[in-house]
């Protein structure tokens, strides 16, 4: 029932994903808000599966690399239509939606096995921990997306070479200060997340800091958030480099996933069983 | 026969500095039309000022007697020195090319943005105030209306027109792109020009509240903030103004660029990097187009906005070549009319309109009577050509008592449009344009292949 599940909220984020790039190419209203309702039924689905895991084995869906992800592609989604009910722009899921697909479609290739074997998934500070690193990364996706968007148009501007999107993405400085709502409450999600980690490891491992690959490649990702939260209010960062900025964070972030869970040793990783089996 | 001459600068062959000069003394002193019974040789005139240009359309029959005079009237006019060369930046044409830059001028293919609409509202005032002065007659009533419809003309059947539209057009909808909501943005507006106050018109339009102007003349600056409810900036404190605006259309006369690289760049950071859109209008143009390389600054010139439209030069210059063929067939059109001012050629279409009419007439009547022998067909020819000879005769005599007169232009005038002379000749010249044209089209064709 749960797999089952899964297949449809997946298929249903291919679906919404196609219907919003044929939006790309062609501006008929109705595309997007197909798109929308498809994503929000995928979303219910995903939700479902994702309660009908976590009440079958009591913990919250994080004991495995494939429960995480599968996750945060949900809790991603869930953002994106949020975002969107706020904010009608409808071009936006055109480059978001592909993330969700990604997202989705790794989780089900990682592995299901454990990562803690521990009883600690019951812990509110994992939680916390996790929500908030998740929202904070499904608000830097977005901001992803928004770079591109954004690098797109402003390439457009700059060569002065107009092609097909230049009609249907919108103006510089929308893209930009919705960019800066991104940033502005992914960064303290993302510093909570932080905060929340380093006191359930400290509870956990009795110290906050172990030298995970996870943690210092997090750490990185964070100064570079950091970096460029600095910049935009101190100096008026924006524009083509705070979008590049924004790129390259939101990379680091998926390398700091890919890497640590798959290659490095390490208590997020699921060949952890090593050191804390 | 008395010539036209069309006499005065623009911005090809005057520097701005001098152009500025006369139309600020132009604007606020008295028209010089009033000089008009102080020139002995000139018979009618009128005068166009406008930011770019300084021109003066006037006939007269002695011809270095009257180029003489209106350049003085210039002269004084404007109160230049005579240590100034003011030869070296008029130019003179004479009849024909007179009519054909008049054309040129009108339909706004001698503009600084070629196809802007404006100048035609400016020739218009212009023929206002010499209708008021009453120093048009016959000769340029007739040439500075055929302008107004030769304009028409060349708006409708080439895209010239809409090609200048679109240019601000463009401006107020890349702007847009760059900043959404354009109500909130500050735009300066540096120099004038026709185009640039079209480009700052239509971003009033669409709703900026905060426009400043800067100009090199205090009064002419002074002139264009009462237009666009607009502050005035010092023009040497132009680029500190830079700190505070959004998008800044300009357009000055400069030889070399007024805002530079370093000028932008070095502002950027107290703009806390927001972004900066130069709508450059000026040829040459006024912004350096390094200034584009910088972070969050955009320079479009008038060749970029055009490429927006996708007007491409290709196509711009064979509408421009489209245009020139309709001004060269009313060039001919209005040699034509002018020619038919002389006497003989007035009294021969005269006559020929009668022989035209009586031949039509008598083919009627034969073939309605065809039992008529060739005697009584031959006393008809005779009675009618008699009838028509002796109905024409008192005409004719007229005319011809009228042709050592200064005022016989507007005896032969009339007769024309007692006769309906005009619009004959108007038919067989569009006859001839229209095999001319389908020849270029076959040549075109041929050429391709």
């Amino acid at each position: 029932m749960e797999s089952l599940f899964l297949v449809i909220a997946t298929l249903c984020y291919l679906s919404g994903t196609v219907g919003y790039l044929i939006y790309l190419l062609k501006d008929r209203e109705v595309l997007p808000r197909i798109a929308w309702t498809i994503l929000l039924v995928g979303v219910l689905f995903h939700g479902t599966a994702l309660a009908m895991r976590g009440i079958g084995t009591g913990h919250f869906p994080v004991t495995s690399m494939r429960e995480a992800i599968s996750l945060f592609a949900w809790i991603f989604v869930v953002t994106y239509l949020i975002i969107q009910i706020k904010l009608q722009l409808r071009i936006l899921g055109s480059f978001v939606s592909p993330l969700a697909v990604i997202f989705m479609i790794s989780s089900r290739l990682l592995p299901t096995q454990g990562i803690l074997k521990s009883g600690s998934f019951r812990s509110g500070w994992l939680i916390a921990h996790v929500t908030s690193i998740f929202l904070a990364n499904a608000l830097f996706a977005v901001l992803f997306s928004l770079g591109v968007m954004y690098l797109l148009q402003e390439r457009r501007i700059k060569k002065k070479n107009f092609g097909l999107l230049y009609e249907r993405l919108p103006s510089l400085e929308r893209i930009d200060s919705i960019a800066h709502v991104c940033l502005m409450s992914g960064f303290p999600l993302m510093t909570a997340g932080l905060i929340t980690g380093f006191v359930y490891a400290s509870m956990v491992w009795s110290s906050p800091w172990n030298w995970d690959p996870m943690e210092v490649l997090s750490l990185v990702t964070w100064m570079i958030y950091a970096v460029l939260v600095h910049e935009r209010l101190a100096v008026g960062w924006r524009g083509r480099r705070a979008a590049w900025l924004a790129i390259v964070g939101f990379s680091a972030t998926v390398l700091t996933f890919v890497l640590a869970s798959l290659l490095l040793a390490g208590h997020h990783s699921i060949i952890s069983g090593n050191l804390y089996g | 026969m008395s010539h036209i001459i069309l006499l005065g600068m623009n911005h090809k062959t005057a520097p701005v500095e001098i152009r500025e000069q006369l139309a600020v003394a132009c604007r606020k002193e008295v028209n010089p039309l009033h000089m008009l019974p102080h020139l002995d040789h000139v018979d009618e005139l009128v005068f166009l000022s406008t930011c770019n240009r300084v021109e003066f359309l006037f006939t007269c029959g002695a011809l270095a007697e009257g180029i003489g005079e209106v350049k003085a009237l210039l002269r004084t006019h404007v109160g230049l020195p005579t240590s100034v060369p003011l030869d070296s930046y008029l130019y003179v044409h004479k009849d024909l090319e007179a009519v054909k830059h008049l054309f040129m001028v009108a339909s706004s293919l001698d503009s600084m943005v070629v196809g802007e609409p404006q100048i035609l509202g400016q020739l218009k005032d212009a023929y206002r105030l010499a209708v008021e002065y009453r120093t048009v007659k016959t000769v340029l009533n007739r040439l500075v209306h055929k302008s107004f419809s030769v304009a028409k003309r060349v708006r409708t059947e080439t895209c010239i027109g809409s090609c200048a539209v679109s240019v601000s057009y463009a401006a107020v909808e890349l702007a847009r792109k760059i900043f959404g909501h354009i109500q909130d943005k500050k735009v300066l507006l540096i120099g004038a020009g026709e185009m640039a106050e079209l480009a700052a018109e239509h971003f009033l339009r669409q709703g900026v509240r905060s426009m400043m102007v800067a100009n090199r003349t205090l009064e002419r600056a002074v002139e264009l903030a009462a237009r666009f409810k607009a502050e005035t900036v010092p023009f040497d404190l132009l680029l500190e103004e830079l700190k505070a605006t959004d998008i800044v259309v300009s357009s000055t006369g400069a030889r070399e660029p007024i805002i530079s690289y370093r000028d932008v760049r070095s502002r950027m950071r107290e703009r806390r990097n927001k972004p900066l859109f130069f709508i450059d209008i000026a040829v040459p143009r006024d912004i350096d187009p390094k200034v584009n390389e910088i972070d969050n600054v955009y320079v479009y010139d008038i060749d970029d906005l055009q490429g927006v439209i996708e007007f491409n030069k290709e196509e711009r210059l064979s509408e421009a070549r489209a245009a020139e063929h309709i001004i060269n067939e009313e060039t001919i059109k209005f040699r034509n009319w002018m020619e038919s001012l002389n006497v003989v050629p007035t009294i021969i279409s005269v006559r020929e309109k009668a022989e035209r009419i009586r031949q039509n007439e008598l083919r009627k009547t034969f073939s309605q009577l065809p039992d008529l022998t060739d005697k009584e067909k031959e006393a008809i020819e005779i009675l009618t050509s008699s009838i028509i000879k002796k109905m024409l005769h008192d005409p004719i005599m007229f005319l011809k008592k009228k042709a050592q007169r200064d005022t016989r232009a507007v005896y032969m005038d009339f007769t024309l449009q007692l006769f309906n002379l005009i619009e004959a000749m108007d038919e067989v010249d569009a006859a001839q344009a229209e095999n001319e044209k389908t020849e270029d089209a076959t040549f075109l064709k041929a050429a391709k292949k």
